[in-house]
């Protein structure tokens, strides 16, 4: 509890910090527009974290309900002038209605099937993302997407929506922290460890699987609406198998077991495609694969599991 | 200007389908070999399509070697891809899951792909046809003589595999390992090395795929992701890890892709292909020829 | 072991994350140029690798060959051209982070790019914001028209490319010269064979164009024989294929191979490098194709406004990258020779080559002579293409 704690509010400052350090070091200040997506991403990781790291379960399908959130906000605010706040809970119960309707199915499977079917379902998602485009504007996309606003005031700057999203991925934070502290989390982790066990102990396997993919979907719809907001823009390429990959990815590298890894790895693949491996240039798709490479052989626990590989090293 | 029929318009989606479907079976085929072994999907297999397709352009089109030399150096240097791909990716991880094997050929094939458009650029490639491009009609359709190579590179492999796995003591091993990897080596079967065989395999396998389709639809450095989900749809329609299911998905996939487009839309037609592959998940998990049991015993 | 418990581990989080970031952010920032206060700084975003990459990669190039020839020349008024290039990769969120780092970063007076229509809307915002220039090298109209009622502009964006809709009149111009009024279409999904596609609807009944059949493709499919089955079985009297990259070709020769070659057939611009026409192996003859003039430079009449300058750029394309010129380059050279222009006119000041660009008429560029205006940002109509016919293996200009 107490390291949870420490952590948190080291956590938070730093978040805080960030932004004003940016005024004395330019380099920084740069930055700014990265770490809105940095925070994005990590919302949706932290989703993932409890759906893969802890109940075990395999999605390939996240970056549909991320394109719901952003579509659903996208194509109210835009074409029927609704007021965005409203739309996000619009894309909330969109995705939760979908998750339902296809978690119900696809979670009686296991492993390589779950990844099948969670496949078939993105790239389905897309493809009508990209049919219906009197609604959605097909491939050429969704543009002029209107920005927020809190109680009058809009969120009309790179480090005023650096401050809403962190926030929320702060409150999403202490929210799943909360719940892998509980029965629910010790719940979860039973069912990764084994379905036939759990459900022995008295542990509602089908229903705790179902709860936490809506749950995740719901978060990483609200990402998809913050994100539409923010770049003002969406297209169905931006919600394709290969973003979701991207985010396993993301849970892969930082460490899938770990809240802390699910935003860590964020930040790594975020930084390491929108600025890192710019210097590669043509070499950049090859670069980033040995970089996967490396970190799955040599640290299966992600990176977050480097202080412990390096305490045990000391500890010799 | 002579008008199509009906029938000669169905015969014409069928023939594509089969076509296009046998590209997808010999991945799927791919596919199903590494599974039996390792239970790793490898979803670096649509690479060695496209490898295959490009390196047999570079010994064909501008080292300018006859097809007797460049169809087996060609098939030889992706195999040699493949058994690089199990010794850097798959044989260094520790404690294999089924996510950390996923994401390592994903890795694998993020390499694969930068690497081919550094070498090839990104412009698509084309080869000559095995026997020219005049097409035979029949019945008011059309066949390409190269469809004709398709199908047959399909037989000619189902073949040389079913005598390989049931005949020879290599396919008999690597069918030990797929059913149980603790009990071969204890009859001293190397399992690693029967790993090794079994991407190479694959390898060659993808390879031939990438041959012959391209004097069709060119090939370029980005065609692979596609035909992996394809494949891997087929794999599962039919069963993963059953090898005539690989046959029987793949031309099922073909087939439904071909007719919804010319029937039914064809905005929409790989959403039918995707919507078959979700009813088999639903409906009887291991697949159209797959048994429940055996897909019950598996780790994953 | 007993003082890692002992110490606060808030102080030792922070410190960490705090040097950690800093020293990352520091190890990786570009280097500075010791010239950078002389030169003039463009910056320019292109799909070089990705989806869009037929786009960026010859934009990129031609970007940087005329740099170098312009440099080799001394610059523009002494002063060195430095562009700086960043590559998009088709992706709506890299493309607008690459326009801030410009802006933010890097300060340049103006940008050109992105390739693809949907990236160049989405930066709209972002350039209108910080105010500075930015000439798109991709073809919607919308790019430039804030309305299209009143026909107001976006006050900071341009583009070169001619319009979509430009290419659709000028085949539909050449149908109904020949008679054809019974039509099928096929275009793959993607931005830019939605965008001809939907030209194409909208301006058929402009022309008396009847459309019986509308079938789509993926831009990664390996055939298209379904899709022609089906239009063989309603008999057009022409096909109208709107798509880029490998299908462009599957198409034509699914078109051969089905023995369709009674129903004319029309390509998008894009079937413009003689590339397509090998990869073809035979089966192109006969296909027509709206080009802008940089893709026909050879056959131009010598009295041409463009030939010069297009066959200029070809040779200094084809001797530099050992392969033929693509309609898009063309775009790439048109953008950054107007900014260059506009430079040499009135220097680094974002808001005057802003001013300077609007009133330029009369300017000779690879795909067309440009008129810029108040109320037209893109400065081409029509008569920006030619119908052009494959004969023997090579371009001819078509009647």
């Amino acid at each position: 509890m107490n390291k949870d704690f420490s952590h948190l509010t080291g956590f938070g400052l730093c978040i805080f910090l960030l932004p004003l350090l940016g005024k004395w070091i330019p380099m920084l200040a740069n930055y700014m527009d990265v770490m809105v997506y940095v925070g994005i991403y990590s919302i949706i990781t932290m989703a993932l974290c409890l759906l893969t790291g802890y109940a075990g379960q395999i999605s390939l399908g996240h970056a549909s309900f991320f394109g719901i959130g952003a579509y659903v906000s996208g194509v109210m605010t835009t074409r029927y002038g609704v007021n965005p706040w409203p739309c996000l809970m619009l894309g909330v119960a969109a995705s939760a209605t979908v998750a339902l309707l296809i978690g119900g199915p696809s979670l009686k499977l296991k492993g390589h099937y779950l990844a099948m079917a969670t496949m078939a379902f993105c790239i389905i998602i897309t493809i009508i993302f990209n049919e219906t485009a009197t609604y959605t504007g097909g491939p050429d996309g969704l543009a002029f997407i209107p920005g927020i606003s809190i109680m009058g005031h809009a969120v009309d700057s790179e480090v005023k929506y650096y401050y809403l999203v962190w926030s929320v991925v702060f409150l999403v934070l202490l929210f799943c922290l909360n719940i892998i502290r509980s029965r629910v989390g010790r719940a979860l982790r039973s069912i990764h460890g084994s379905e036939l066990a759990a459900s022995a102990i008295g542990v509602n396997v089908a229903r705790y699987k179902i709860y936490v993919f809506v749950f995740s979907a719901v978060l990483t719809s609200v990402a998809g609406s913050l994100y539409a907001h923010y770049l003002n823009f969406i297209n169905p390429a931006s919600f394709d198998l290969l973003v979701s990959i991207k985010f396993l990815i993301m849970i892969i590298l930082g460490g899938m077991h770990s809240l802390w890894g699910a935003i860590f790895g964020a930040a790594l693949v975020t930084l390491l495609s929108y600025e890192w491996l710019q210097y590669f240039e043509e070499a950049e798709v090859m670069v980033y694969g040995v970089i996967v490479l490396v970190i799955v052989i040599f640290l299966p626990h992600g990176l977050v599991s480097i202080p412990k590989r390096l305490k045990s090293i000391r500890a010799r | 200007m002579e008008h199509m029929t009906l029938a000669s318009q169905l015969l014409q989606y069928i023939i594509t389908g089969v076509t296009i479907g046998s590209i997808y079976a010999m991945v799927a085929i791919g596919f199903n070999i590494i599974y039996n072994v390792t239970e790793a999907i490898n979803f670096a297999q649509g690479e060695f399509v496209m490898l295959g397709g490009l390196v047999m352009v570079f010994f064909r089109v501008t080292l300018k070697l006859p097809v007797l030399f460049s169809l087996p150096l060609t098939i030889s240097v992706v195999m040699a891809v493949g058994i690089l791909l199990d010794r850097i990716a798959i044989r260094p991880i520790r404690k294999p899951t089924v996510l950390s094997m996923v994401i390592a050929t994903i890795g694998a094939s993020f390499f694969i792909r930068g690497a081919a458009m550094f070498i090839w650029g990104k412009n698509p490639f084309d080869l000559p046809p095995f026997s020219g491009r005049n097409p035979i009609t029949f019945l008011g359709a059309a066949i390409q003589p190269q469809s004709l190579w398709v199908l047959g590179f399909l037989v000619a492999v189902v073949i040389v595999l079913t005598i390989f796995f049931d005949r020879t003591i290599m396919g008999k091993a690597l069918r030990a390992c797929a059913v149980n990897p603790s009990a071969s080596s204890l009859v001293g079967i190397n399992v690693k090395y029967m790993i090794l065989i079994s991407f190479a395999l694959s390898a060659a396998i993808g390879a031939i795929g990438g041959i012959v389709i391209t004097p069709i639809s060119l090939m370029e450095y980005d065609r692979g992701a596609m035909l992996a989900v394809k494949g891997f749809s087929a794999c599962a329609v039919g069963g993963i890890g059953n090898f005539p299911g690989a046959v029987l998905g793949g031309i099922l996939i073909g087939l439904i892709e071909s007719l919804g487009a010319g029937l039914i839309s064809s905005g929409y037609k790989d959403v039918f292909a995707l919507l078959a592959l979700l009813l088999i998940l639903f409906v009887k998990p291991s697949g159209l020829l797959g048994s429940a049991e055996v897909s019950k015993i598996r780790k994953f | 072991m007993a003082n890692m418990k002992t110490r606060p581990s808030i102080g030792k989080g922070i410190a960490s994350l705090i040097a950690a970031a800093v020293t990352v952010t520091l190890m990786l920032s570009p280097v500075v140029s010791a010239h950078a206060a002389q030169a003039y700084k463009v910056g320019a975003v292109f799909s070089v690798t990705g989806r869009a990459s037929f786009l960026g990669d010859p934009e990129k190039k031609t970007a940087l060959l005329l740099q170098e020839e312009i440099n080799k020349k001394g610059g523009i008024n002494g002063h060195p051209l430095k562009l700086i290039i960043y590559d998009d990769k088709g992706d709506s969120t890299q493309c607008v982070i690459a326009v801030r780092k410009l802006i933010n970063r890097d300060k340049v007076c103006a940008i050109i790019g992105p390739s693809l229509s949907g990236l160049s809307l989405s930066v709209i915002p972002v350039v209108q914001k910080s105010k500075i220039p930015n000439v798109s090298c991709a073809a919607s109209y919308k790019i430039v028209t804030k309305n299209p009622k009143t026909g107001e502009q976006w006050k900071w964006v341009f583009k070169t490319p001619q319009s979509d809709s430009m290419a659709v009149e000028a085949i539909y111009t050449h149908m109904k010269k020949h008679g054809i009024s019974r039509i099928a279409i096929t275009s793959v999904n993607t931005g830019y064979g939605a965008s001809g596609r939907s030209e194409l609807l909208r301006l058929a009944p402009r022309y008396g164009m009847t459309i019986v059949a509308d079938e789509k493709y993926g831009p990664k499919d390996t055939d298209m024989t379904a899709q022609l089955t089906k239009i063989k079985g309603m008999s057009p009297q022409a096909i109208v294929n709107w798509s880029i990259g490998p299908t462009q070709v599957v198409v034509v020769r699914n078109w051969k191979e089905l023995g369709m070659t009674n129903i004319k057939m029309y390509q998008s611009h894009g079937f413009g490098s003689r590339k397509n026409i090998k990869l073809a192996a035979g089966a192109a003859e006969g296909i027509y194709c709206p080009l802008g003039a940089c893709n026909i430079a050879e056959i131009l009449p010598a009295n041409h406004p463009q030939k010069q300058v297009t066959m200029a750029y070809v040779k200094a394309y084809t001797e530099k990258y050992n392969e033929p010129v693509s309609s898009f380059g063309g775009h790439a050279w048109d953008a950054l020779s107007l900014v260059v222009k506009a430079l040499k006119a009135v220097g680094p000041d974002k808001a005057k080559i802003r001013d300077y660009l609007e009133n330029i008429r009369g300017f000779v560029g690879q795909h067309g002579v440009f008129n810029f205006s108040p109320k037209d940002h893109n400065g081409l109509s029509k008569e920006a293409f030619r119908m052009v016919v494959v004969k023997k293996g090579d371009w001819a200009l078509a009647d």
